[in-house]
């Protein structure tokens, strides 16, 4: 797995605020070098020498040093707030932009996973954001419970979800790849298994992958794949997630239309494999405690089946 | 028939204060000594609760995909570890040590309202007992984090009783603490010596005037929050529930109201205490008490305005995010004068390094690096990365530990004379220093990168990514060792208590009025207090040819 990095951005946007952070981390080591070599310095150079029992000659201050390092402080901070602002500006969409357009993605934050809309061409999707490489993605953030925060540092700023105060922020990607992240805002008790990826892909390849999320998968009729297409119905987990093409519509779990495409179930919680998927389905919280999903006590038939119905949904 | 006594005849008088050594004394007291030994008794008890929270925390984060500790309690500990240090450590060390040296500083008997004192006192400690009933019920402890945002801490989404105590139990500390501030307050204007002009008074004092002003003015926002939680979650109120028309946000604005003030009451004593040890033991007046005095206002006043950066990531808009980044950058410049002035102090002075001034230097390093990574806070663009992340973790923890707690160890070795009469081991206090040191360093340095690494906090796990390993188990073993240097730091206490130097008045030959007291002082603390010429008075009775600066507002002068 790549290293994650605030100082590895792969987006002006990120570019923009590491420089920033490179512009602070020099000012802040220099400053703070200055001070540990002073304060060393002053405590070999100025203690008291065994049996010297004579006090000082006692300085009361000066007011020009004094009034010296009151406006050396105040210089350096106005720079960083010059810098801050421009920086800013750089990383925000400005308020004509997100009054004119459109948002290209919709991120709607759920304990504990993330919806995602793509209202230009319908796309729905969970947990791993696909987009295409160069293209600045305008972004609505909303909460549909506590807050969340959005935070995948390559690729954006931190940005939180916030129930009835809807967001805007850029997305953007450099280079292809998948970029990790997850919630930032303490949400509840599985906080630390909201995780999400931003995969940037070429333009051609997403829009290959574009066009997959809008076909709809016919739904298998016989054998094993047609059988957990029954059960879905049948052990309620339609009362929870939507599959395109088919009665279930609901919208408090994740959309499986395409499952099979993902790399991960759970939010990030295990990479999507057939296995990982059918220990998922016997025992969520055992992977993911809190986990809205409950566990279904599935027999071991039933897991396999609905696991075949799920893989075929691509 | 016999006549019947209508009320029973006392044999012998109630227990008065003072007079006996009986618990009842304790329990009873009024004498500003005694409530400011509780004050510390009380502090460090919970400072070993938070503690063992903290360790369990880290044992959990040694390494990645850990089931030491369930998410469920995990929550608590972290919330639990947030709350007990800020309310129940750091801020009645703190008050604690004022409430014990304000009126001997000021030459006082007591404080202005004695009562109200011991009253401050035994809510806060009731206000603990109650945030901690809920641990040992079924329902558990509160977990929405010691800033309890809405709407996860509203009722849909936390339903047991945890942040109900909360609420209540801060309510409860909220009001002592609100008394606390009006108590220095009113001491401080009416109950100086003779001659103690407000350019006379020792540098701690003024620095806990201007933070008991905080502590009247900041602490009700809270307790007005507070009681707006309170109605939200017992009577449906809605106020901060979004899905009824309330606003998530709002409780935001006013726990941050309170809780960026609520900093520098944390902060501003621990600055004073440095103020009284570094000019001690450097052998030299402070570099300039008028900007000292005058800094410390600055940030008092900025404290009120700069709540906003806490809520940079909430997307509040440009105008929002550039006045709170400018106002929060501000307070640098007034920080950076006690920094200087500090450094300024110990040069060209004779320096004794005490455990209490290996503290003192220290605290100048460690709030130093807190100070600057909260310059990059205040900076709205790093913020977008920085906040929430385990940068933040290792922010406050230089703010607050190295800060803080580093200056309240100071003054713990600084005083503790003269509340006992015997000095805390030097020997094993330096053995206490090192291993803090190191131990505090190892603990939060490391978080600094694994935040920059992309690593949030209060995730109970976290998967295996590169070097996030081996920076947790960094994190972990300082944890230990700073775990371990506690332990020695209350060995020292209760071995000095038995087998410490007989301190003697003045032991560190220092020039304020609380060494002109017997150690520890009687009841009425002095029986006679001197004329007051200067800040140092007892300096100008060592020195009665060479008297100090009368009027400490001039600078610029050398003697």
């Amino acid at each position: 797995m790549e290293l994650t990095s605030v100082f590895n951005p792969s987006s002006p946007q990120a570019w923009a605020i590491a420089n920033l952070g490179i512009f602070m981390i020099i000012i802040a080591g220099t400053i703070l070098a200055i001070i540990i070599v002073l304060v060393t310095f002053i405590s070999y150079r100025f203690r008291r020498k065994p049996g010297d029992d004579e006090e000082p000659r006692q300085v009361y201050g000066n007011e020009k040093l004094e009034i010296v390092w009151t406006i050396i402080p105040f210089l350096i901070v106005a720079a960083l707030f010059i810098f801050s602002v421009i920086t800013m500006v750089k990383v925000n969409p400005s308020s004509a932009i997100i009054e004119d357009q459109k948002p290209d993605l919709v991120i709607i934050g759920h304990q504990w996973w993330w919806e995602l809309h793509y209202p230009k061409s319908g796309v729905v999707s969970a947990n791993e954001i696909h987009i295409p490489v160069g293209k600045k993605m305008l972004v609505r953030l909303e909460s549909i419970d506590v807050i969340h925060d959005f935070w995948v540092p390559e690729v954006a700023r931190k940005i939180d979800l916030v129930p009835g105060h809807p967001n805007y922020m850029w997305l953007e990607a450099d280079e292809p790849g998948i970029y990790l992240g997850q919630c930032s805002e303490f949400c509840g008790i599985a906080h630390a298994h909201m995780r999400l990826r931003v995969i940037a892909h070429h333009q051609e390849e997403f829009d290959v992958w574009e066009k997959g999320q809008l076909y709809v998968p016919p739904t298998p009729r016989s054998g094993e794949a047609g059988k957990g297409s029954k059960l879905f119905k049948e052990k309620a987990c339609m009362n929870c997630h939507s599959i395109a093409g088919t009665d279930a519509v609901a919208t408090v779990g994740p959309n499986l239309t395409h499952l099979a495409t993902r790399t991960t179930i759970g939010a990030g919680t295990l990479l999507n494999t057939p296995i990982n998927l059918a220990k998922w389905l016997k025992n969520p919280k055992g992977f993911k405690p809190g986990a809205l999903m409950p566990n279904m006590k599935l027999s071991d038939d039933e897991v396999n089946a609905i696991v075949a119905y799920l893989e075929a949904l691509k | 028939m016999s006549r019947i006594p209508w009320v029973p005849e006392t044999t012998e008088p109630l227990p008065r204060v003072g007079e006996s050594e009986g618990l009842l004394t304790w329990a009873a007291s009024v004498d500003h000594k005694q409530i400011g030994i509780m004050y510390f008794i009380a502090a460090l008890s919970f400072f070993c609760i938070g503690g063992l929270e903290a360790l369990l925390m880290r044992i959990q984060l040694s390494r990645p995909d850990n089931n030491f500790i369930d998410p469920e309690l995990f929550n608590q500990l972290f919330t639990m570890h947030g709350t007990t240090m800020v309310f129940l450590v750091i801020m009645p060390f703190l008050i604690g040590l004022g409430v014990y040296l304000i009126p001997l500083m000021i030459g006082a008997r007591d404080m202005a309202f004695p009562r109200l004192n011991a009253l401050s006192f035994w809510v806060v400690v009731f206000g603990g007992l109650l945030l901690y009933y809920p641990f040992i019920t079924q329902s558990g402890a509160t977990d929405v984090g010691w800033f309890a945002y809405t709407p996860l801490s509203e009722k849909p989404y936390s339903l047991n009783n945890g942040p109900t105590y909360w609420a209540l139990a801060l309510l409860c500390t909220g009001i002592g603490s609100v008394a606390s501030g009006i108590n220095n307050i009113i001491t401080i204007i009416t109950l100086r010596a003779p001659g103690m002009t407000m350019r006379r008074i020792p540098l701690f004092v003024w620095l806990l005037l201007v933070t008991s002003f905080l502590l009247a003015f900041a602490i009700p926002i809270l307790n007005a929050g507070l009681v707006t939680l309170l109605l939200d979650r017992i009577l449906e109120a809605n106020f901060f529930a979004p899905s009824s028309g309330g606003s998530a946000i709002l409780w935001q604005n006013v726990f941050w109201g309170f809780g960026h003030p609520e900093v520098y009451i944390l902060v501003l004593p621990a600055f004073a205490i440095i103020c009284e040890v570094i000019p001690v033991f450097s052998r030299q007046p402070i570099f300039g008490y008028g900007f000292m005095v005058g800094s410390a206002i600055a940030i008092g006043l900025l404290a009120f305005g700069v709540w906003g950066h806490h809520m940079f990531a909430v997307g509040l808009g440009v105008p929002f995010n550039t006045y709170f980044s400018l106002a929060s950058m501000l307070i640098a410049v007034p920080t950076g004068v006690k920094i200087f002035t500090w450094i300024a102090t110990m040069w060209g002075g004779k320096i004794y390094f005490a455990t209490a001034m290996m503290f003192a230097t220290a605290f100048v390093i460690e709030f130093v690096i807190g100070g600057l990574s909260g310059v990059a806070f205040a900076a709205a663009p790093l913020t977008w990365q920085l906040t929430d992340s385990y940068f933040v973790v290792a922010h406050i923890h230089y703010v607050l530990f190295g800060g803080s707690m580093f200056a309240i160890f100071a003054g713990i070795y600084y005083w503790f004379p003269k509340w006992t009469g015997r000095m805390l081991s030097e020997r094993i206090g330096k053995c206490h220093f090192w291993l803090m040191l190191i131990g505090f360093n190892l603990t939060f340095l490391f978080q600094h990168m694994v935040g920059l690494l992309g690593m949030p906090r209060r995730v109970y796990t976290y998967p295996d990514l590169p070097s996030w390993n081996w920076l947790n188990l960094l994190s972990t073993i300082g944890a230990c060792v700073l775990g371990f240097s506690v332990l020695i730091f209350i060995f020292n206490i209760f071995f000095s208590l038995r087998k410490g130097k007989i301190a003697g008045n003045n032991p560190w030959n220092a020039w304020t009025l609380e060494w002109l007291a017997a150690s520890p002082p009687p009841v009425h603390n002095f029986d006679e207090v001197p004329r007051i010429h200067s800040a140092r008075p007892l300096w100008d009775l060592a020195h009665p040819d060479m008297p100090d600066e009368p009027e400490s507002f001039n600078t610029g002068v050398t003697r």
